[in-house]
């Protein structure tokens, strides 16, 4: 999710780029309180997934973590799959470099969950099992709509890891002096063992003790920060516009014109809905009560994280910026100005430093790979899940499959997504990878969310709708982003884009709605009868959860 | 599900009260948040310069700060008011639904 904030901001501020995602970075000296603490964690998240490992027997386990998942831990957790190293540092960052911008963009990854709380949750719980496309092909025909879910679940998924991957590899190469490479297979190796012996259970656990580490860790910073100013906000913004001009206390224009300002909206909307590792959360929790606490905790973390990395972007500004100590010398002899070492996504990473000394550096960079480590494991086993699931089971086997076999396959699935995201990651190295996240996120938003929108709650849809409305949105998300500036013109070094607008949600979501639409109403087909009689028993179900999936006895 | 299962729940008078107060609750909650969130970005597109007022002369902070944390607050408060009563009046209402299945 949060990589879609790399995408947001790439095509407005080029100096993002430069950034944990972007250029060349520099390897550190070696950081042995780093080290330390993150040896620890990864011993403590091995040994979760042993105790997992020992508790997952089904594919009910390894799926949904057996659907005994608690509202507070899964808020936790889904907490933890949202506020990725991206979210941390590139909105601290961009709050450092910006100022109130980054409050903008931090809301618009906020207003999602209201809706989905409102509009998705307890029907997804209700009516799935596994993944979101048990609930688009409740009704519809399994192979064409499982095989377009499934689809559309990878390509997010595997765009998700590249982005993730890349990232990973930079920030760590940054942070803990380890070659890019190294780092990259430390990554792709760690999410392996958790995903395939773990599953959902050890996968959860890591994503919620990284939620807890992480919100400690930056409530630390926030709260020093604040102690520094007497608890006045009022001082610390002072001391900030002093530093940086009165322009940081307001909107500065990364979002200017109205049609950008709707397409993102509904980008960040609707794709928080459609995305496949978000919403399989929902399926670990045993009922609808449980689901609507898990989006209740989660939307109260998120925010709160949201609210302290804005202070943490301010005390940035005062602690770091201009310190001589952070300062990188050779950029600040070529371009001037004052510029950070690692860029400004550092900027966390620096004042971390400067509140904490090298010991709380090392923290906040393990936590930064913790951070990692817990996103790609949902990414990956919600890929794993789509391709042993959807794919294998319902496609290939037509449902005729034991549970035992599908989970096998879901653990190869597992190995060989993950052997994929580390070679994916290592091509990617030195690619500009802007697009990638953008991308994943329009497919989100205009395949996946439409298609699961409308059956759970319009009567008339129709599997040959929701196939051609839901290929349509995929199609066009794909084209408007290569056509559209970060590609055709960042990219491909065309002079001007053929589409204008950076995000294309509007555009490719309203495609597949209407496409849907259109060809669910046009459909005739004896086929088409008997998908709009079969609505009334699924609503029933999605309202009142009668005959649902429940917890399983352990 | 069986056929006259639907039929029994469909009549059902607690499902229908269930149904449609919990939709007009969920519309009237997906409204406000997008109503409040649509104001909030199409300022910042057609009138940042509203969000950029000082709060008073002599304060740096600008409206739109206190205003942005409200947009935060508001989300948080929102599913708060939702989980609550959706896991106690609609929650009763689903279990009297499932009650009445049992007992015949």
């Amino acid at each position: 999710m949060n990589r879609i904030f790399t995408f947001l901001i790439l095509g407005t501020i080029a100096v993002f780029a430069s950034g944990a995602i972007e250029g060349e970075i520099q390897k550190q000296a070696l950081n042995v309180s780093a080290i330390v603490m993150f040896v620890i964690f990864v011993g403590a998240t091995l040994g979760i997934t042993y105790w997992a490992a020992k508790r997952t027997k089904s594919a009910k386990d390894f799926y949904t973590a057996g659907g005994g998942i608690t509202g507070f831990q899964n808020g936790m957790a889904i907490a933890g799959d949202y506020m990725s190293a991206a979210s941390f540092l590139g909105i601290s960052g961009l709050v450092y470099l910006k100022g109130y911008d980054g409050l903008i963009y931090s809301i618009g990854f906020l207003v999602g969950w209201p809706i989905i709380l409102f509009m998705i949750a307890e029907p997804l719980r209700n009516l799935g099992k596994y993944t979101f496309a048990d609930v688009a092909s409740y009704r519809l025909r399994q192979t064409p709509i499982r095989t377009l879910a499934a689809a559309g679940s990878i390509a997010t998924v595997i765009l998700y890891l590249i982005a993730q991957m890349v990232g990973a590899g930079k920030l760590i190469q940054l942070l803990f002096g380890l070659d890019y490479e190294v780092a990259v297979i430390l990554v792709g190796v760690l999410m392996i063992l958790y995903v395939t012996f773990g599953g959902m259970l050890a996968t959860t656990w890591v994503q919620i003790i990284k939620a807890f580490l992480l919100l400690s860790g930056a409530t630390f910073m926030a709260v020093a920060v604040m102690a520094h100013y007497d608890f006045s906000f009022g001082s610390l913004f002072t001391h900030a516009t002093e530093l940086k001009g009165i322009e940081i206390m307001s909107p500065g224009g990364l979002v200017s014109d109205p049609i950008s300002a709707i397409s993102l909206a509904v980008a960040l909307m609707f794709g928080t809905a459609g995305l496949p590792h978000i919403l399989m959360r929902f399926f670990t929790v045993a009922d609808a009560k449980e689901a609507r606490k898990s989006v209740f905790y989660a939307t109260g973390f998120i925010g709160y994280f949201y609210i302290l990395t804005f202070i943490i972007g301010f005390g940035a500004i005062v602690m770091v910026f201009q310190n001589p100590q952070y300062l990188d010398l050779a950029k600040q002899a070529i371009e001037g100005g004052s510029p950070i070492l690692g860029g400004n996504n550092m900027a966390a990473i620096h004042l971390s430093h400067a509140v904490g000394g090298d010991f709380f550096l090392g923290f906040i960079s393990a936590v930064a790979f913790a951070t990692i480590l817990a996103v790609v494991s949902g990414l990956t086993l919600a890929g794993a899940s789509a391709i042993s699931h959807d794919l294998y089971a319902s496609v290939i086997k037509k449902g005729n499959v034991d549970g035992i076999k599908e989970m096998q396959v879901s653990k190869i699935a597992t190995v060989v997504l993950g052997i994929v995201a580390i070679i994916m990651g290592i091509m990617f190295e030195k690619q500009n990878i802007a697009f990638v996240v953008g991308l994943a996120f329009a497919i989100a938003a205009s395949a996946n969310f439409p298609i699961l929108f409308l059956s759970m709650y319009w009567k008339k849809l129709t599997t040959r709708g929701a196939v051609i409305g839901g290929s349509l949105g995929l199609a066009t998300a794909v084209l408007l982003v290569v056509i559209g500036p970060i590609v055709w013109v960042d990219i491909l070094g065309n002079a001007t884009a053929i589409f204008p607008y950076k995000y294309p949600a509007l555009f490719s979501v309203t495609t597949a709605f209407v496409g849907i639409w259109f060809f669910s109403i046009t459909d005739s087909s004896h086929n088409a009868e008997m998908e709009i009689e079969a609505f009334e028993a699924q609503y029933i179900r999605s309202q009142t959860g009668i005959g649902a999936e429940g917890a399983s006895e352990h | 599900m069986k056929k006259e299962l639907v039929e029994k729940i469909k009549n059902n008078p607690d499902y229908i009260a269930l149904v449609s107060k919990r939709s007009s609750f969920a519309i009237k909650l997906t409204v406000s948040m997008l109503v409040v969130y649509f104001a909030f970005i199409l300022t910042i597109a057609f009138e940042p310069s509203l969000l950029g007022a000082p709060l008073s002369s002599d304060s740096v902070t600008t409206v739109g700060i206190p205003i942005g944390m409200a947009v935060i607050v508001f989300a948080f408060i929102l599913t708060g008011i939702y989980t609550k009563r959706a896991n106690s009046e609609f929650d009763d209402l689903n279990n009297k639904i499932k009650q009445s299945i049992k007992e015949n």
